[in-house]
């Protein structure tokens, strides 16, 4: 229990609105995932950094399906619950280079920033 | 387009009404459910497994929240919550409702109608194709009284075919008249509205016949007019809508003509308020007349030339018109004033109306009036809705403390408001239905009938809702403000348990009610002006007989008398009259007097040039009209044809051209003009003044002369008759006795007395409805007094309880409480004395013989408000010292 609290302490908040590109990202590599999936997947890659309330992924998942982004349709859980599996559609893909170019160019311009010796 | 998306997945979502909500818990269950399995695999209990499990997942009520939001239009969903709230509230004070809704239903049904009669009579355009580029060409300043004048007749027929030759801004110009014609012969003889039209009339505006076809070109010929086309509605009801063919015909103004056509449904002239039952061609008579001011001239402008460019093009053309067109037989300066007469075109999509004339000052100050109306009742309400506010400050103060935001209580209350506002509209339209039409019927009298058609169009749908919103925003958004900038603590606290209520908590309320009290006593000024007014008009001595006096107006075009012996028939018509029983005394007279009628003619006395009114009367006409004689002599049988020519002048004529000296036996030269050369008369009486062309119009110089040297006798005349009998018992005598003996002559008769107050019809408006909305607003203004002193009484219970129990007498209690009205009518009443001799100003030309800034006006309406104010402040005042101490300070 200790060992949690002191690893929640070095959490990050996700950057606003880099929710929907990891959600992307991971059905783009991972295929069909239900939003549990998903969560270990941004954990495991994250390495436990990020601070997640696992719901939002949920929010997520709605406004992707919204923009016709990904689709979605029901199916069987490990633990033989039901659960619904999301995938990544092909519009879903274009936008997700869009955004992945978006983001690198974001990414190398702060990296030029903070690289600036006075 | 991401934004674009989002909606349209909200409208599937609405459409469809999808699973989402319970999807979304059994996803969230699986998740939690998968999240706990793992945590128990790391050895947790399954107790602490669950609860890490839904922290990590987060506040799911919330995530609901939010997706739900995503999915739905939230705004409009609250917005439909809170109208549902509001009509619940609502539901559960009907009565306030219900005074509410009525209250309003009123003010703006009031305004609705006003506007409506406003819009049919100015705004709105004739129904023909693109009636804005239809322009009239008028002689600018008109014509000044020159030659003779017809109803809208604004140009001479020889002006009319010169500028149909010379001009080329119009693509097509046309030109029309009106004229009194009949219908049948003998006693089947019935009126009708004669509308006289060039050929392309119909083919310029756009207008296509209903049945059969309508005027054209072919049928302008040479006079007698032989053809004819009649009104939709004249067809309908005189002709029983039977189908036109070659056997269809009238006998119009004694000629048989054939029918043609019918005119669609829809178009009623161009006259707004008047209709036309025939239409008739013009022909071409032998000779046109050059000093008669017959027809109006219209339009439409080619493309791309504006009225400006068009009365550019006229002013060029002027000069080379009036040449062509000089009038003859008048004095040098006439024809010099004719030719300087200037042309110019001007807008005519709405068509022409005397009835926007003589009622546009009238409607745009009747709508001022219904405005204010309406701001008192909105005041009114305002108030009530703030006395319900003050009750209901608990519920707002927990709704705040609960975490409402400000801005959804205030949507709330608004939307409560507009609730009311709009349920308000619905009715005043409805009521404006009944209102405007019941006043185009009020309009009318027996000799003109006003044709209005009232209907709801896209402008007044756009007054009453701007009206509407207005009227939302001044009694809803004001307290609804208020109620939102409540801080809730105290609000929770003080629950009515104040001791003296603050100054600040009444302010708006005082406001409201001195608002309130200064517009009504404007609105009091304004109809106790009109109704003075109208008092006066009602009760005026024109200086002659109104009462006991019939007017005949007869027409024998068809008797076959020969134009040498129309002055004898005349004299024959006039002794058959004074052989009825009944009937006192009885002359014929060119022009009967007060009715709008004008005969003016150029004289010269001495060296003096002016002018004077003519009248050509019978030998008894001062004894019928009950005019007396100041000196001299009146007419007899003695003044005939041959004798020499006398007359007999009024009093200004006097002062102005005998310099007050004795002018009987002065010489009077007349101005020659066609049909009317030069006479020289001998003065031989002189009577008082009296009124001439109506009640509110000066008094002229005026001559008389005998009807016997009339010099250019018609076939047509009007009798004066004076009886003690009832006007419509005399008035059947007389038709009876000339029908017998004159079968085929047209013969009107009405009480002169009701030809006069015909004239007075818009004045009898203007006094009952500013009385009426006088009245009301007086009425509002009182209740709105009764309610805030009341209030305020109320809110001071436990002070009023104190005061008592330590002695205070009833009558200071009352004077306490009235006090506090005092300073609220007193501000009231110089306020509004302020604004009502600043909105005098607008009713000046509309009164008769006072003055908008009327002193016992002023004081007689400030009386009345000071009066009703403290009947509505001593009912709560003494009802407040009645009050019994120990329960107004134990109860809370």
């Amino acid at each position: 229990m200790s060992k949690e609290v002191t690893r929640n302490q070095k959490k990050t908040d996700i950057l606003q609105g880099t929710l929907d590109l990891m959600v992307l990202k991971t059905l783009d590599a991972l295929g069909p995932l239900h939003g549990y999936g998903i969560a270990r997947r941004i954990e495991q890659i994250s390495d436990s950094v990020l601070q997640l309330n696992e719901g939002t992924v949920y929010t997520a998942l709605l406004r992707l399906e919204q923009q016709g982004w990904i689709a979605s349709e029901w199916g069987s859980s490990e633990n033989n619950r039901r659960a619904r599996f999301y995938s990544i559609s092909r519009s879903g893909r274009k936008q997700l280079a869009r955004e992945t170019q978006e983001w690198e160019r974001m990414a190398g311009v702060i990296g030029r920033l903070l690289q600036v010796r006075r | 387009m991401e934004q674009l998306r989002a909606i349209l997945a909200k409208l599937r979502h609405f459409f469809e009404g999808s699973l989402a909500e319970r999807d979304f818990d059994e996803e969230a269950r699986t998740h939690m459910a998968l999240l706990a399995d793992r945590f128990t695999r790391r050895g947790m209990t399954p107790e602490a497994a669950w609860r890490e499990a839904r922290r990590q997942f987060g506040n799911a009520t919330s995530l609901k929240e939010a997706r739900h939001d995503m999915q739905t239009f939230a705004w409009l969903e609250r917005l439909w919550h809170d109208l549902l709230h509001g009509a619940r509230l609502l539901r559960m004070n009907p009565v306030f409702s219900c005074v509410a809704i009525v209250s309003l239903g009123l003010g703006i049904g009031a305004n609705t109608a006003i506007f409506q009669l406003l819009d049919a009579v100015r705004l709105r355009t004739l129904p023909i194709r693109n009636p804005n580029e239809l322009a009239q060409i008028k002689i600018v300043g008109g014509n000044q009284g020159m030659g003779m004048n017809n109803a809208y007749g604004d140009l001479t027929r020889p002006i009319w075919e010169e500028l149909h030759q010379r001009q080329k801004a119009f693509s097509g110009l046309f030109a029309w008249g009106v004229n009194g014609d009949v219908v049948g012969t003998g006693s089947q003889l019935e009126p009708v509205n004669g509308f006289y039209v060039t050929g392309n009339l119909f083919q310029v505006l756009g207008v296509e016949a209903w049945r059969g076809r309508l005027v054209t070109p072919e049928d302008e010929h040479a006079c007698p007019v032989t053809t004819a086309v009649v009104s939709y509605a004249y067809w309908q009801t005189k002709m029983g809508g039977r189908e036109i063919d070659l056997g269809t015909k009238l006998l119009i103004d004694g000629q048989l003509m054939q029918v043609t056509g019918v005119t669609p449904p829809g178009f009623l002239g161009l006259i707004v308020g008047d209709r036309f039952d025939i239409v008739l061609p013009f022909c071409e008579p032998k000779q046109l007349m050059r000093n008669l001011f017959e027809v109006t001239v219209m339009g439409r402008l080619r493309p791309g030339i504006s009225l400006a460019g068009a009365s550019a093009e006229l002013a060029a053309l002027s000069p080379g018109i009036t040449a062509a067109t000089e009038i003859t037989g008048y004095s040098a300066e006439t024809v010099a004033r004719y030719r300087r007469f200037r042309l110019a075109a001007y807008p005519a999509g709405a068509g022409v109306s005397g009835l926007r004339d003589e009622y546009d000052s009238s409607l745009w100050l009747l709508l001022g009036i219904t405005g204010l109306v309406l701001l008192i009742a909105c005041a009114n309400l305002a108030n009530l809705i703030l006395a319900r506010a003050s009750a209901r400050e608990r519920e707002l103060g927990v709704r705040l403390a609960l975490g409402a935001s400000r801005g959804r209580l205030l949507a709330q209350l608004l939307a409560e408001n507009t609730l009311l506002a709009v349920a308000g509209a619905a009715l005043g339209i409805g009521i404006a239905q009944m209102v405007s039409r019941a006043l185009v019927w009020s309009l009318s009298t027996e000799s003109n009938a006003v044709l209005l058609p009232m209907a709801i169009d896209s402008r007044v749908l756009a007054f009453t809702a701007a009206v509407t919103t207005l009227t939302c925003l001044v009694f809803g958004a004001i307290p609804a403000l208020r109620a939102a900038g409540l801080q809730p603590l105290s609000a929770l606290r003080a629950g009515g348990r104040g001791m003296t209520a603050s100054r600040d908590r009444f302010s708006l309320q005082r406001a409201l009610a001195v608002t309130q009290i200064s517009v009504s006593l404007v609105l009091l000024v304004g109809a106790l002006l009109f109704v003075r007014s109208f008092h006066k008009l009602m009760t005026f001595d024109p200086g002659m007989r109104e009462e006991g006096v019939t007017a005949a107006f007869i027409g024998f075009q068809q008797s076959n008398i020969p134009a040498e012996r129309y002055l004898q028939f005349q004299q024959q018509l006039v002794e058959e009259v004074r052989a009825v029983p009944g009937v006192i005394s009885a002359a014929t007279t060119t022009n009967p007097p007060l009715l709008g009628g004008s005969w003016t003619h150029g004289i010269q006395i001495g060296s003096a040039h002016g002018d004077s009114k003519f009248t050509w009367v019978g030998p008894e006409y001062l004894a019928t009209m009950g005019i007396p004689l100041l000196r001299g002599r009146g007419f007899s049988a003695s003044d005939t044809a041959d004798s020499a020519r006398v007359a007999v002048v009024n009093e200004t004529f006097v002062r102005q051209y005998a310099g007050g000296t004795d002018p009987i036996g002065m010489a009077m030269r007349t101005g020659q003009e066609p049909d009317y050369p030069s006479t020289v008369y001998t003065i031989v009486g002189v009577i008082p003044d009296t009124k001439y062309a109506c009640l509110r119009c000066g008094t002229p110089p005026m001559t008389f002369a005998p009807a016997s040297q009339f010099p250019a006798q018609h076939p047509w005349t009007a009798i004066l008759i004076h009886s003690n009998l009832p006007a419509d018992i005399i008035a059947s005598r007389v038709k009876l006795r000339l029908a017998e003996k004159h079968p085929e002559m047209a013969t009107q008769l009405s009480s002169f007395q009701t030809l006069i107050r015909d004239g007075l019809v818009r004045d009898r408006l203007m006094a009952m409805l500013s009385g009426f909305f006088g009245l009301l607003a007086a009425l509002l203004a009182m209740a709105g007094l009764y309610g805030v002193v009341s209030y305020m009484a109320a809110r001071r219970r436990n002070e009023i309880g104190i005061r008592i129990a330590l002695g205070a007498r009833r009558g200071q209690v009352i004077g306490m409480v009235m006090r506090e009205a005092a300073w609220m009518v007193a501000a009231g009443v110089i306020a509004g004395t302020a604004l009502a001799l600043l909105a005098g100003r607008a009713a000046a030309t509309l009164l008769f013989d006072l003055k908008p800034y009327d002193v016992p006006t002023l004081a007689a309406a400030a009386g009345m408000l000071i009066g009703i104010a403290v009947l509505a402040s001593f009912v709560p005042a003494s009802r407040a010292s009645g009050l019994d101490p120990m329960q107004a300070l134990r109860c809370d």
